[in-house]
């Protein structure tokens, strides 16, 4: 019989990842709907902290696998440890995050496991009759909807996206249990081998952590925009700049900057989008911003569905105008 | 070296938003109307990929497909891309398979086809966007793994590629034989040139079905399918866009900046 919802809740730098308490925070409502504890999986080297930390944020038990070997992240160890958890475990429910490691490791485990996944969900809950995990997910990009349920096999395995759960909140005085896991991986059985870690370079503000973000597409037909107007207007609000794939897919700007689906998630409190359509796939990695603006010459594109604020023109002069007038407006 | 590539055909997700149609009732995306499908746009850069190590390396690559017969469109294109062989999996009983379903039929041909060094995946499909499948198959045959690369090389029997991270790119080595998930960024991939598409057009599509895998009827298709989709819809946004009005760009562009201000967002 398998019980508890677990999360697997990830770390950066020893400590736990937003993510991790987006997880804890969508789990805690899902365990509380069921009546069954809330479990959490903190996999890395050096992480105690992090695992008492997860306690803080709603887990009742913790499984702490710290060792040397999961440093970093491996295909190969995390899915054995994950798997060796779950054993261990037998939750009903498994939650991982659409992170880079987390959209890795999920479909590898669930296949390990022999259960099915729901990937990418935006919104989970448990069915008041059929006790059962219904997962909702975005899919052809966006353009339509999908509510998953696993029937037969468990855990119910859902990889949910980032920034579509409500963090949980911090409580010190909340108590919990550690549980040790014995990690028996020998590091030279491990297939692959990570040979470096490369940083893209950044300046200024990180699009994922920017208030304001201001971001061009297909419609500013080369480069040379991206740096002339939109940068130093995102500068002037201090904000930053991201793209939609299509600029991106013609090489005008580097991957990092893309938002969506495949790129960046973010909700800033400000997105500002220079001749962007709005495609589905786009608006997924910006939909969840608490304004969004669109300029666009189009007053068809399906963008302005979106927006909060709209202006049907051409973004070449509205841009430097609008610039303008926030420099009047932020000397004030 | 022998490469094996997945490919599936997919609506085009070019085609016009207002053309996206789905049957609520059976749970499946539908191929619009008059909108020819395509290969899945990952798969073309898995192709690409695929090619682009062939050339510099030497060797074979097979392309696999499951799906409807229909599905033959999308292997004569990879053939008429430079592909060298291409097998349809096709049968009725495969139908509404989900991903674990489905990573075990591709996992039964890929066993059948016995020679591989190289597995390549699109990382994910644009229809369902699931990106299980891959890691399905390379549970299933036992291979490392690694998905969403934005470059994969071989040099001295080893695939080396870039996993890629949200702020930057890990480089990773893999022993053959591994499956790797290629990402849009990995390349752009080539058009069929007119003697491809010739030569494709001569090239015989085989179809592998059930019983040519000898696969378990029990584990394909829907019975084999370990999740359920249990709704579909369209999500409606109301279209509640305040327009910025003015008689030029450059007024618009003025009073949008005033309208944040009064709105306490800048």
């Amino acid at each position: 019989m398998t019980q508890g919802v677990m999360v697997f809740a990830e770390t950066t730098g020893g400590t736990l990842a937003s993510i991790a308490k987006e997880l804890l925070g969508a789990g805690r409502k899902l365990a509380d709907a069921l009546g069954e504890p809330l479990l959490a999986a903190v996999l890395g080297h050096g992480v105690q902290e992090a695992a008492q930390e997860a306690v803080y944020h709603g887990a009742d038990t913790v499984y702490v696998a710290d060792a040397p070997v999961l440093e970093t992240y491996q295909t190969a160890s995390y899915t054995a440890v994950m798997a060796q958890i779950v054993a261990q475990a037998q939750p009903s429910i498994l939650l991982i995050g659409m992170s880079d490691n987390g959209r890795d490791l999920a479909p590898r485990l669930a296949f390990r496991l022999g259960t099915g996944l729901a990937s990418d969900c935006v919104d989970l809950a448990i069915n008041p009759e059929t006790k059962l995990l219904e997962a909702t997910r975005p899919v052809s990009g966006g353009n339509a909807m999908a509510t998953v349920v696993i029937e037969k096999t468990r855990p119910q395995m859902a990889t949910v996206r980032a920034k579509t759960m409500e963090p949980a909140v911090r409580d010190p005085s909340r108590q919990g249990t550690l549980v040790p896991v014995e990690v028996t991986l020998d590091p030279a059985t491990l297939p692959a081998r990570v040979i470096e870690r490369v940083k893209a370079k950044a300046e200024g503000v990180r699009l994922e952590d920017a208030e304001i973000v201001i971001a061009g597409g297909r419609g500013l037909k080369g480069p040379e925009d991206f740096y002339a107007l939109l940068e130093p207007c995102a500068k002037l609000l201090g904000g930053a700049v991201g793209a939609s794939r299509a600029a991106v897919d013609e090489g005008w700007v580097p991957t990092q900057m893309q938002i969506g689906l495949t790129g960046k998630i973010i909700s800033p409190k400000l997105y500002i989008a220079c001749a962007i359509s709005g495609a589905a796939q786009h608006m997924a990695g910006c939909g969840y911003a608490k304004t969004i603006v669109a300029i666009n010459r189009d007053p068809d594109a399906p963008i302005f569905q979106r927006a909060h604020l709209g202006v049907v023109g051409d973004y070449k002069k509205v841009i430097p105008a609008f610039h303008k007038k926030c420099e009047e407006l932020l000397k004030k | 070296m022998d490469i094996i590539v997945t490919i599936k055909q997919v609506p085009d997700p070019e085609a016009p938003k207002e053309s996206f149609r789905i049957d609520e009732e059976a749970k499946r995306i539908l191929n619009p109307a008059n909108v020819d499908p395509v290969i899945n746009g990952y798969d073309e850069n898995a192709i690409e990929a695929a090619l682009q190590l062939k050339e510099a390396v030497g060797g074979k690559v097979t392309a696999l497909c499951m799906g409807e017969e229909s599905a033959t469109r999308a292997l004569k294109q990879a053939l008429a891309m430079g592909v060298d062989e291409a097998i349809l999996l096709h049968d009725p009983a495969f139908a509404d398979a989900d991903a674990t379903a489905t990573a075990y039929v591709l996992a039964a041909a890929i066993r059948k086809l016995g020679k591989y060094d190289l597995i390549l995946c699109g990382r994910q499909a644009s229809d369902w966007d699931q990106a299980q499948v891959p890691s399905g198959i390379a549970e299933y045959l036992d291979l490392p793994s690694v998905t969403a690369v934005q470059k994969v090389e071989v040099r001295d029997g080893t695939v080396r590629v870039e996993r890629i991270l949200e702020d930057g790119y890990e480089v990773i080595e893999l022993p053959m034989p591994c499956l790797v998930t290629v990402s849009n960024e990995a390349n752009r991939p080539r058009y069929p040139t007119l003697k491809g598409i010739m030569a494709a057009g001569k090239k015989q599509i085989p179809v592998w079905n059930a019983a040519a895998l000898e696969v378990d009827p029990a584990r394909v298709g829907r019975a084999g399918s370990l999740t359920r989709v249990v709704k579909l819809y369209i999500p409606r946004f109301e279209g509640s866009c305040e327009f910025i009005e003015g008689e030029t760009p450059e007024e618009m562009g003025e009073k949008l900046a005033l309208r944040l201000r009064e709105l306490k967002i800048i």
